[in-house]
């Protein structure tokens, strides 16, 4: 390029979220047309916008494709074994309660290798802040069938359909106990964005569900072009608050319902642990 | 008390304030005596709901500024493994307690056995570093959780306490010394710019300082192969570097970490190498075989791992035989007699576990090698 051209061609703006990411770390892993890019970008967004004192804010992750969010997140960050974020998490903030804890990972590392801890953190009202992104597969290891996987879903290791039933995550969320559970997808960033920083300035366990594609490993397997999955999201999701939890089950041959399902005040475990255990003075 | 008691006061003394645990015969005691004692003085206990969690809390705790630990025994400590080894891989200094009862699998749970010692050093996958101490009785537990705090803080490690059901729920007197008289050590803090601060830069011994979560270092920790900076790293080099910092930190320090304890070895012919609760009856074994006029030394490792080599090494050169006692079917006997390198015999007095050896037993071996 001559020397004059290059003067001319204009510094490129900085990324509004630029002083929240290891730029030294991108470009990132994700694939073209992957889902987690959306969410985590709204994630920091309500971060940034929430008020929080971001020095004492931090990311965890166990492993996976979403589990790699907190090796770009320029914040004390913990990227752990897989299914373990929760527990890490859990003791993180048990040993400084002034830290606020959100979790960021995906759906087969919260709900089946992990899916025990999910269930007890919820149960304590742990404050923490839960963001799963659901893209209905083990994207990592190339497009296995996970907990949350369509019924007749291909997947690697479903090659006739998957014979399983996938998890209702948010009615799961709120029989364990969660005092906030919403799900969006990576289209309804507004949405999603104004829910995590609800989520993240309430106490107790919050979880927010993303439904989010994996055109490479399973849109590819299960005839569903990125674009095609995006256009589900418009066209075949109702955004409904306050809904029946037992109709929350992810079926986009049905209608996929969207929204703040719960909502709700109890003591968390720290409140609870100070109130029962220690003695006071 | 009995020795999980005294372990949790010793760690609580340590200035221990964050135990994850789950339960677990025969080292409840010690989640118990924490579930009470922690509050008291400012700390928080959780039973987490499997000791995966259990383990992962505690890391998690150690990174929020706080000195963790978490005590089981063998079905728990299998299931530690995998956090154990991301605590290695992030340098996360933390305690780890095994009371340890007869395996396989179930086994006895409520009789003792020394059978974890090759999983305490190899248990998790991968290739690395790890301290391991052996307490012969409820008073050594006490400082010896002590000294298991300090060298974890000391080598952003973690650090396991190989005790066994028979020393955990034995009661005997523990003196308790003052506060002031407990030497306590905490993890070198970083100084300097926090924007140019590097996680896993070594300092002096070998060891980076480790800061807490939000104190503004915006630390990135990942059990991913990764370099000073704490980024991950896929490439040959970068694990060479890791694997090279990992070990260095423990093998350039081995006499600061390797503690024994010698028992009549100036004049021994035969030499009982033992730990724990089996030192006692090593203990014993060697002052009847003097009182019968065999001259017979005693080796205790206080440190089992990493391994006493050289003392070994060197006992093996002008001993007749080393006999080591412990309540297994030979394991840290392999390493004795890895170390003593052909030298000289090596023998073993094990059995299967559930009960303690009797000194009859090594004095019967004694006899036959010397």
């Amino acid at each position: 390029m001559p020397a004059t051209a290059r003067n001319l061609t204009p510094k490129s703006p900085e990324h509004p979220l630029e002083d929240l990411i290891r730029s030294d770390r991108i470009p990132h892993i994700w694939c073209p047309g992957c889902g987690i890019g959306t969410a985590f970008s709204a994630a920091l967004t309500a971060m940034k916008t929430s008020g929080l004192d971001l020095q004492k804010t931090c990311m965890v992750s166990g492993i996976g494709c979403s589990g790699r969010a907190a090796g770009y997140v320029k914040l004390d960050s913990f990227h752990t074994t897989h299914g373990r974020a929760i527990p890490f998490a859990t003791g993180l903030k048990l040993g400084n309660p002034a830290l606020n804890v959100v979790v960021f990972s995906g759906d087969g590392d919260l709900f089946a290798i992990g899916g025990n801890h999910f269930i007890h953190a919820a149960r304590r009202n742990m404050d923490l802040t839960v963001i799963c992104l659901n893209n209905l597969n083990y994207g990592m290891t190339g497009g296995q069938v996970a907990a949350t996987t369509p019924f007749h879903a291909r997947t690697t290791t479903t090659p006739s359909g998957n014979p399983d039933a996938p998890f209702n995550l948010p009615l799961l969320a709120w029989a364990s106990g969660a005092t906030y559970v919403a799900r969006w997808t990576i289209l309804h960033t507004r949405e999603l964005t104004e829910c995590i920083q609800k989520a993240i300035l309430k106490n107790g366990f919050s979880f927010i569900e993303v439904l989010g594609p994996c055109p490479i490993n399973y849109g590819r397997r299960n005839k569903e072009k990125s674009l095609q999955t995006l256009k589900m999201y418009q066209e075949r999701t109702i955004i409904r608050n306050n809904p029946q939890m037992d109709d929350l089950d992810v079926d986009f041959t049905k209608q996929v319902v969207l929204g703040e399902f719960v909502d709700k005040d109890r003591p968390t475990c720290i409140e609870n642990y100070d109130k029962t255990c220690r003695i006071l003075e | 008390m009995t020795g999980d008691e005294a372990c949790a006061e010793g760690a609580l003394a340590a200035g221990c304030r964050f135990f994850g645990g789950y339960p677990i015969t025969p080292a409840t005691e010690i989640a118990e005596h924490m579930s009470k004692r922690l509050p008291e003085v400012g700390g928080t206990f959780i039973q987490m709901e499997d000791e995966i969690a259990a383990m992962a809390s505690i890391l998690g705790g150690a990174w929020a500024g706080q000195k963790s630990m978490t005590a089981t025994s063998g079905p728990g400590f299998s299931l530690m493994m995998e956090n154990i080894g991301l605590g290695v891989c992030t340098e996360t200094p933390c305690v780890v307690v095994n009371v340890q009862r007869v395996g396989p699998s179930t086994g006895l749970p409520t009789m003792g056995a020394q059978a974890d010692m090759m999983q305490a050093r190899w248990g998790s996958h991968g290739d690395y570093r790890i301290i391991a101490l052996a307490p012969m009785s409820a008073q050594e537990i006490f400082f010896q959780t002590i000294t298991a705090f300090n060298l974890s803080e000391r080598y952003r490690t973690p650090v396991f306490i190989m005790t066994d059901e028979i020393v955990g729920h034995m009661s005997e007197k523990v003196i308790i010394p003052p506060a002031d008289r407990i030497i306590t050590e905490w993890r070198p803090k970083p100084s300097g710019r926090k924007d140019r601060f590097l996680l896993y830069k070594p300092g002096k011994n070998g060891v980076a300082p480790m800061p807490a979560a939000g104190e503004g270092y915006n630390v990135h920790v990942t059990g991913l192969t990764h370099d000073e900076k704490g980024y991950p790293v896929m490439s040959v080099e970068a694990q060479e570097q890791m694997m090279d910092r990992l070990c260095r930190k423990i093998d350039d320090n081995l006499d600061d970490i390797i503690m024994t304890e010698a028992h009549h070895l100036d004049d021994a012919e035969v030499v009982l190498v033992s730990y724990g609760i089996s030192a006692r009856t090593s203990l014993a074994a060697m002052q009847q075989s003097r009182a019968m006029g065999m001259k017979v030394g005693f080796l205790r490792l206080i440190t089992v791992w990493p391994f006493a080599q050289r003392q070994i090494a060197a006992l093996a050169e002008r001993v007749k035989a080393l006999v080591t006692v412990e309540i297994n079917l030979g394991q840290m006997h392999l390493e004795v007699t890895r170390a003593a390198a052909g030298k000289t015999p090596c023998h073993l007095v094990g059995h299967a576990g559930g009960t303690i050896i009797s000194p009859d037993q090594v004095i019967a071996t004694i006899k036959e090698v010397y």
